[in-house]
């Protein structure tokens, strides 16, 4: 993808578009909050309020509500499917969720959760950093700066 | 993935759980390279315990179940953390009780069998050759699999649910004929005699094949619960859910061009050796998977008329203790000082929070996950032996 640079007036709100593949459907619009390591939910987020409580982990106090939860994959227990649910019930699910590549764990929770989720955008995560307010389009398949 | 009208229909369902859980089954087929759905006969639920699923697990499963979650085919519903009649002789805590009744109000609701076993093939759900299901718990997979013959990918608790309710899975893996062939050759030495043997060759050729699927020769003849011990520590140490023993399980000659392995004397004393971490265990357990009415008949008459030193849990599902208590095996093995007990298990149910620090077990499955799950030191031996040492 191609960042912001404020200079060239040939840019469009195409390039900066990054391609994904979605996982599932619906699009969500909100603050990057990044990882960049995986995240096994289960014993590391509070389902009823969105709060990251994983002790050492690099987003250990952040809170995931509204936000466009980006990491590499999810890891450990399958019960990090029904967390991602459970959020969603409590309407503290992150806003979308980008990721390399989405397993089955947060494949299933996002799904069960009907939380907009995509992955193997065609730019490193690394692009979307802490902050930025991006909208995800899993419909189209697209992750767009706002 | 190719649809029929049918599971189009499903896909734009009104009931939010059939949708969804179509929605889930077409991602995961996907995933997985799936070209089409296939019928399922039957499904089981895992993720049933309290203690496995948590506060999560209990509001997806009610929350599921309010959407419209209802079971199309029959469902049979793994062990749950505690017998529901004699939760509290048990020493389980009424909190732990509560949230685990409420699992089962919602496996209820969703018109799911409350069998609350893992050997749903020795309690009222036996699939027939070449069947497809969508089953979950991981021992019952090797064996519908490998003993039966029906044909089941390992599914997840939510996959295994879906399944459930739209009464179809995606066609991939397991499900496939092209898929169903040995990949690994384990020819076996030793003298494989006891249900423990066939658990120690089982715990050391899943860490050994991991995913893939072995073929055993030499062995002259096994059970249905030796296999049943077999499949479930190649399910636990590996992650195998389809095998092969020669003259046994198949009529198929044994696999040339195939990675080989040989499992000797030297071999299975080491796996005993490998499982055993204590020497004095406060608790025998027998029934990982739940036991057959043989196995408990078999610990009856073992403790028959003698006193047991440390405690004594025969796990099995409610079906099975039926039998035990008609026959008086019950009686028998309770007047001894042990505990016959439904639904549940050593391995799912809360021990470490009952004041048990070491365990002893003739499964190598159990062996396996209590140290992790269940803070347990463990002595792992044959049911004879384990019982002569704790009876007087």
């Amino acid at each position: 993808m191609t960042r912001k640079t404020g200079g060239n007036a040939n840019e469009t709100a195409a390039d900066e578009a990054i391609d994904a593949e979605a996982i599932t459907e619906g699009t969500g619009r909100g603050e990057v909050l990044r990882s960049p390591v995986p995240i096994s939910f289960y014993g590391a987020v509070e389902p009823d309020t969105g709060e990251f409580i994983e002790d050492g982990h690099p987003l250990e106090g952040e809170n995931i509500a509204g936000k466009v939860l980006v990491f590499p994959r999810g890891k450990g227990s399958t019960v990090g499917s029904y967390v991602l649910y459970g959020l969603a019930n409590n309407g503290c699910a992150p806003a979308a969720i980008v990721n390399e590549e989405t397993e089955t764990i947060v494949a299933t929770g996002a799904i069960l959760g009907e939380i907009p989720c995509v992955d193997s955008p065609d730019a490193p995560l690394s692009t979307l950093e802490d902050g930025d307010t991006v909208e995800v389009d899993a419909d189209a398949g697209v992750i767009r700066q706002v | 993935m190719h649809l029929t009208q049918h599971e189009e229909d499903l896909l734009e369902s009104d009931n939010d759980a059939v949708r969804k859980a179509m929605e889930l089954l077409v991602k995961l087929g996907d995933i997985y390279g799936a070209e089409e759905m296939i019928e399922i006969e039957s499904a089981q639920a895992s993720g049933i315990s309290y203690k496995s699923i948590g506060d999560p697990g209990v509001e997806f499963l009610e929350g599921f179940a309010e959407e419209g979650a209802e079971a199309s085919v029959p469902t049979f519903a793994n062990p749950a953390g505690m017998d529901f009649d004699r939760w509290e002789e048990m020493g389980v805590d009424p909190d732990f009780a509560e949230k685990q009744q409420r699992i089962r109000d919602a496996l209820q609701k969703m018109d799911i069998i409350l069998s609350f076993t893992c050997t749903p093939y020795l309690a009222g759900n036996l699939p027939r050759r070449g069947q497809h299901v969508a089953w979950a718990e991981s021992s019952a997979v090797s064996f519908v699999n490998s003993v039966v013959g029906a044909r089941t990918n390992r599914e997840g608790g939510p996959s295994a649910l879906a399944a459930a309710i739209t009464g179809r899975t995606p066609k991939y893996g397991l499900h496939l004929a092209e898929n169903r062939q040995p990949t690994y050759r384990i020819d076996v030495e030793a003298d494989i005699e006891t249900q423990a043997d066939f658990a120690a060759l089982g715990s050391w050729t899943g860490r050994l094949v991991e995913d893939g699927k072995p073929y055993f020769t030499g062995i002259d003849a096994g059970g249905t619960d030796d296999l049943k011990s077999l499949g479930a520590a190649m399910a636990a140490t590996g992650a195998v859910a389809l095998y092969f023993v020669e003259g046994v399980t198949t009529e198929m000659e044994p696999p040339e061009n195939v990675e080989t392995a040989t499992f000797g004397e030297a071999e299975l004393q080491a796996e005993y050796d490998e499982l055993t971490t204590a020497d004095d265990p406060e608790l025998v357990v027998i029934g990982c998977p739940h036991t057959s009415p043989e196995e408990i008949q078999d610990v009856a008459t073992a403790v028959e008329g003698k006193t047991l030193t440390s405690d004594l849990w025969v796990a099995t599902s409610g079906a099975v203790k039926t039998w035990a208590d008609r026959n008086g095996y019950t009686d028998t093995i309770e007047d001894a000082g042990g505990m016959v007990l439904a639904d549940t298990c050593n391995v799912v149910s809360p021990i470490e929070e009952l004041g048990y620090e070491s365990s002893a077990t003739n499964s190598a499955k159990a062996a396996t996950y209590l140290p992790g799950f269940c803070n347990q030191d463990v002595a792992f031996n044959d049911a004879e032996t384990l019982l002569a040492e704790v009876t007087e």
